[in-house]
């Protein structure tokens, strides 16, 4: 039944697979980002509420989602690796960790961007603020461990556990700072609650979720590819690759 | 198999006392580091009492992450982990008894010294009581994540910095559930769901962690 994933486990094979897709999200990107940016920032209603200022949320809530699901990714991956030995898998966490920590970034700044006019101050304690903050530090504590080793097999292999003990980690730490956050603070700050969105805003947001969604899709292919490139630059298939793209 | 666990324990701890500036430099900076709050801050009783709770567990915190360079450094230079690691005994077993040597060396002295602090920062006999809880429970868990960082780390040169890095953000829980626990303690509240959940979290460390710090091992010694 997987038989047919097996040729993937070969480095170019992977390359050229990864090479296929990329234009495909890329197609499935530009066209979608440009509407969806487009309606959500020229022709969805103003919030009765929050007037134009709403309108980052057609930033900040796909590039938050995205960071999150750059995390399951990396977590998926770095299982397979781990308990399935593949060597490609791992090099995945490695590409998709810088890309998930500048999502996160995204996040926090359009947040941030978002809370000046809304409460009244660039940083607030909100749960979810500080839990994506925290989801920052621990990207930030895989990319230094990634880069500290030399030898890049190994560096996936430990990014790949620090990975997982992640994933059991950050609900906990979630719920913590939810529960933190409810006991030390509650009315004196404005609950962040998600309302019930109307359609006509509701559309144009999960556009642009989804060309967030397909936009981490080819930056993890490229930097994959680069990642596979550079760990491979002495094997036959990568020389011969070089010295075709040379001449032509 | 347990005789395996009590000695690595024994020796870890002999191996300590012949060399006790190792044990007590992290209390003494934990003592510095509590010291200097009240130094910056003022000496208001009131204010005092109000933040040591946050405090003593940073100071806790910071206290751990400078003992753990040693947990696993010496035996990797001088091969005994890989040792242990041939050895026909699980290698998630022997790690456990080598934290739970750290532990005796490390936490435990933070509990003996907990008393002197809440001196220090004039924290009230309830507070204290929840103080100590905490601490009781909440060490063995830092140094079981801090093992996890440890583990990766171990074969690095630079190994100290990056510790901190992977392994503060994963304790924030204990930061949080220890000092709300002590606050709620302050105020004459019942602070045993905090200890609950402090107590699982301890429970599904012991249990997860070793097989974390193995692998790590693994991949830092091959």
């Amino acid at each position: 039944m997987w038989k047919w994933l097996h040729p993937y486990a070969k480095a170019e094979h992977s390359y050229a697979l990864a090479g296929k897709l990329m234009p495909w999200f890329l197609v499935l990107t530009i066209p979608s980002f440009i509407i969806g940016i487009v309606w959500g920032l020229a022709f969805a209603p103003a919030d009765y509420q929050q007037g134009d200022s709403f309108r980052i949320i057609y930033i900040h809530v796909p590039a938050a989602m995205m960071a999150m699901a750059a995390y399951s990714t990396m977590a998926i991956a770095a299982f397979i690796g781990l308990v399935w030995q593949l060597r490609l898998a791992e090099m995945a966490v490695a590409a998709a960790a810088p890309v998930g920590a500048i999502y996160t970034f995204i996040a926090l700044f359009t947040g941030a961007a978002w809370g000046k006019p809304m409460w009244g101050a660039w940083w607030v304690w909100d749960a979810r603020l500080t839990s994506e903050l925290i989801l920052l530090f621990v990207y930030m504590g895989i990319i230094a461990l990634y880069n500290a080793f030399s030898d890049k097999v190994l560096a996936g292999r430990a990014a790949s556990i620090l990975t997982l003990v992640g994933v059991i980690n950050l609900p906990i730490i979630h719920f913590s700072v939810v529960w933190w956050n409810t006991l030390h603070q509650g009315a004196t700050i404005t609950k962040f609650e998600q309302p019930s969105i109307a359609t006509e805003m509701l559309i144009p947001l999960l556009i642009m979720i989804f060309s967030f969604a397909t936009f981490l899709g080819v930056m993890i292919l490229y930097r994959f590819r680069s990642e596979l490139l550079q760990r491979e630059q002495h094997r036959a298939w990568v020389i011969k690759l070089v010295q075709i793209k040379g001449r032509g | 198999m347990f005789d395996a666990f009590v000695q690595v324990v024994r020796q870890d701890l002999l191996a300590a006392f012949r060399h006790q500036s190792a044990i007590l430099n992290p209390i003494w900076f934990f003592v510095i580091v509590v010291t200097l709050f009240p130094l910056g801050l003022g000496s208001d009783p009131t204010l005092l009492s109000r933040i040591a709770p946050g405090i003593i567990w940073v100071a806790a915190l910071l206290a751990a992450l400078l003992s753990f360079e040693r947990l696993f450094k010496d035996d990797f230079i001088d091969g005994s982990l890989e040792q242990m690691m041939l050895s026909p005994y699980p290698l998630a077993w022997l790690v456990s008894a080598k934290i739970f040597g750290h532990w005796v060396l490390t936490g435990l002295p933070i509990l003996l010294v907990s008393p002197l602090l809440a001196v220090f920062l004039s924290l009230k006999m309830d507070a204290f009581c929840a103080l100590f809880l905490t601490l009781l429970i909440g060490t063995p868990i830092l140094s079981l994540l801090g093992a996890i960082g440890v583990a990766l780390t171990v074969g690095l040169r630079k190994g100290g910095i990056l510790l901190s890095l992977i392994m503060l953000p994963f304790s924030i829980p204990i930061l949080i559930f220890s000092t709300m626990a002590i606050e709620a303690a302050s105020f004459g509240q019942s602070y045993l769901g905090f200890i609950a959940l402090l107590l699982a979290m301890l429970v599904g460390a012991i249990t997860l962690a070793p097989f974390a710090i193995a692998a790590a091992l693994r991949v830092s010694v091959s």
